[in-house]
């Protein structure tokens, strides 16, 4: 029974992946907010696939070990350059987030394309609390090319 | 209906406890009286077996790690991570017999996980070294400002850096140093990365390092590498029927997302066991090259070794006495030698489960303390699960959502059991009133 009722709830969590912002703040035109609401729904199969298993079904991390996302400030800021490098690099050093050190080493993921680089960080930045603006390829495109 | 009842049931209890007979004065060494004590509403949150009541000793102390008591009841507890000055070891003392810390006094700058007391000194750990301190005879620290540093240099790099700490009768101690690692592949964590061979991690971690308890600035040249092929213990305790250091080591993780080819989400969830091993002198329980697969009952080959889920290695790896649910993260282990719990808990082992993260995407588990039944000094039955509630979740979906994360255990001189939370900081006393 308890896993009847785990497996419903676990159910409800993963469905409320599904309820997507429809909106990421202002934007030019309804083809805009369709664009970054694909890209969200790109992005969301990567993260299930490359993420979910560090950063959890809530994007809340685990308490000093793996960051969490959601409600994190480097991960809805402007920087998006710092972000698209910790994805491309992964990240083997002890890092402070908002106050909290994490220390969990985290895979590179250099074979993943810029398209898919800028899904899923589109995803990242729009899903449970976050609400920031989309990454684009062209974004991750000159970061990578930058990139050591 | 079902509230009033329990309400009911509490006072009762309440009742109880209020007519323990007070231990004369002469006794109070051995035996603490539980008069006056209370425990709390709905057992401070936690689900216990029948006759069984808990109170918080201690709220919000910190990320409260390995604990210890003394004979007159203080506690012990190490903190892990940054630690206000002189607060990296808390003693918790009860001023007034209510069951509740009011005096909290801290020594130490370092943050840390390992904390045990042994032979009239207690024994803490950084993530890099051993220290100890000289107890006087009410088991108070006589020179907080300068312990005896006896081991250094240990290897500490951020992932695995818990160092636990326990002593045998002979004056050795026994220090785990963590696998700064989750399988020794290539690139850590890195899908499709193969397994390093032989594993270099292992000759400076992935192990149990024996000292002298008593020798000052000790490091790996001057101790043994005792056992080898354990990725990480945090929980370990010697076993003083069987005379042997018996650990529980976390398993790997993420054979899905490193290996989606080879291991569904589930096979993920629920296949690399947590495993408590009996160790002798050199002894290998194999790690990385293999993982305990609980529904085979096999040491299975690594899939960055070329396993495929089925084939069998490590034929000279020791198998584990006693076998657990994947990544619950076993992270203390307790024998339990006293006489205030029923019959049946005697010298069997508590084990304190911080609860899992790996395996996502399906519930997490654990954030409870285990119980398995031992005779002479050998697992005789199957584990259960003694204190449950710990998340304060009726499931977790997330690890950022649990409320307490259970980490140290700990005997108290009256035969209550102590166990830590990291979470949130709480102490709680579990207390046997009978039915």
């Amino acid at each position: 029974m308890k896993r009847i009722s785990g497996s419903i709830a676990l159910i409800a969590a993963l469905m409320s992946f599904q309820h997507l912002p429809k909106k990421t703040g202002p934007t030019k035109s309804g083809k805009s907010t369709v664009l970054i609401t694909e890209s969200i729904e790109r992005g969301k199969i990567i993260y299930l696939q490359k993420c979910l298993s560090c950063h959890q079904v809530d994007g809340g991390g685990v308490p000093h070990l793996n960051a969490p996302l959601d409600g994190a400030s480097a991960v809805v800021g402007n920087d998006k350059a710092k972000i698209i490098r910790i994805v491309l690099n992964g990240m083997t050093d002890r890092v402070e987030i908002d106050g909290e050190y994490y220390s969990n080493n985290m895979a590179p993921h250099k074979d993943l394309t810029n398209r898919q680089i800028a899904d899923v960080l589109t995803y990242v930045r729009n899903s449970w609390t976050n609400k920031a603006s989309a990454v684009t390829a062209a974004e991750v495109k000159a970061v990578r090319a930058k990139n050591k | 209906m079902q509230k009033y009842f329990c309400f009911l049931s509490l006072l009762l209890l309440v009742a109880g406890i209020g007519t323990t007979p007070v231990t004369k004065a002469s006794d109070s060494l051995k035996v603490i009286s539980t008069a006056g004590i209370r425990a709390e509403e709905e057992n401070a949150g936690l689900k216990l077996p029948p006759g069984f009541v808990a109170l918080k000793v201690a709220e919000n102390v910190g990320r409260a790690r390995h604990i210890a008591v003394t004979a007159q009841g203080d506690i012990y507890v190490k903190l892990m991570g940054r630690v206000a000055e002189g607060k990296g070891i808390l003693r918790l003392r009860d001023t007034n017999g209510d069951g509740k810390a009011e005096e909290i006094t801290g020594l130490g700058n370092y943050g840390g996980t390992g904390l045990v007391i042994n032979n009239g000194y207690l024994y803490a750990s950084s993530d890099a070294e051993v220290f100890r301190y000289q107890l006087n005879d009410k088991g108070e620290v006589i020179n907080p400002s300068q312990p005896e540093k006896i081991i250094t240099g240990l290897i500490n790099r951020r992932q695995h850096e818990s160092k636990s700490v326990t002593l045998d009768k002979l004056g050795n101690i026994y220090v785990n140093i963590g696998a700064f690692s989750n399988s020794c592949q290539e690139q850590d964590r890195t899908p499709g990365s193969k397994g390093r061979m032989p594993c270099p991690v292992l000759d400076s971690a992935g192990g149990i390092w024996q000292f002298r308890a008593d020798k000052l600035n000790q490091t790996y040249g001057d101790g043994i590498r005792y056992a080898t092929g354990l990725r990480n213990v945090v929980g370990l305790d010697w076993n003083n029927q069987s005379d042997q250091l018996y650990v529980m080591q976390h398993g790997r993780d993420d054979l899905h997302r490193l290996f989606p080819d080879v291991y569904s989400e589930q096979d993920n969830a629920e296949i690399p066991a947590e495993t408590m091993y009996a160790l002798n002198k050199g002894d290998d329980a194999g790690w990385p090259y293999i993982y305990y697969d609980p529904a085979q009952h096999k040491k299975i080959l690594a899939p960055e070794y070329g396993g495929d889920g089925k084939k069998e290695a490590g034929k000279d790896a020791i198998d584990p006495a006693v076998v657990f649910p994947a990544h619950l993260a076993p992270n203390a282990l307790l024998f339990y030698t006293g006489d205030q719990f029923p019959a049946k808990y005697k010298n069997g082992a508590f084990v304190a489960f911080h609860g899992s993260w790996n395996r996502a995407p399906l519930p997490q588990e654990g954030y409870s303390v285990a119980f398995v039944p031992f005779e002479n000094g050998k697992p005789t039955g199957k584990w259960e699960i003694f204190a449950d509630g710990f998340s304060g979740l009726e499931v977790v979906t997330g690890t950022r959502g649990a409320q307490h994360r259970p980490s140290g255990l700990a005997q108290g001189p009256d035969g209550s059991l102590y166990v830590s939370d990291d979470q949130k900081g709480t102490i709680y006393r579990i207390i046997y009133k009978g039915k």
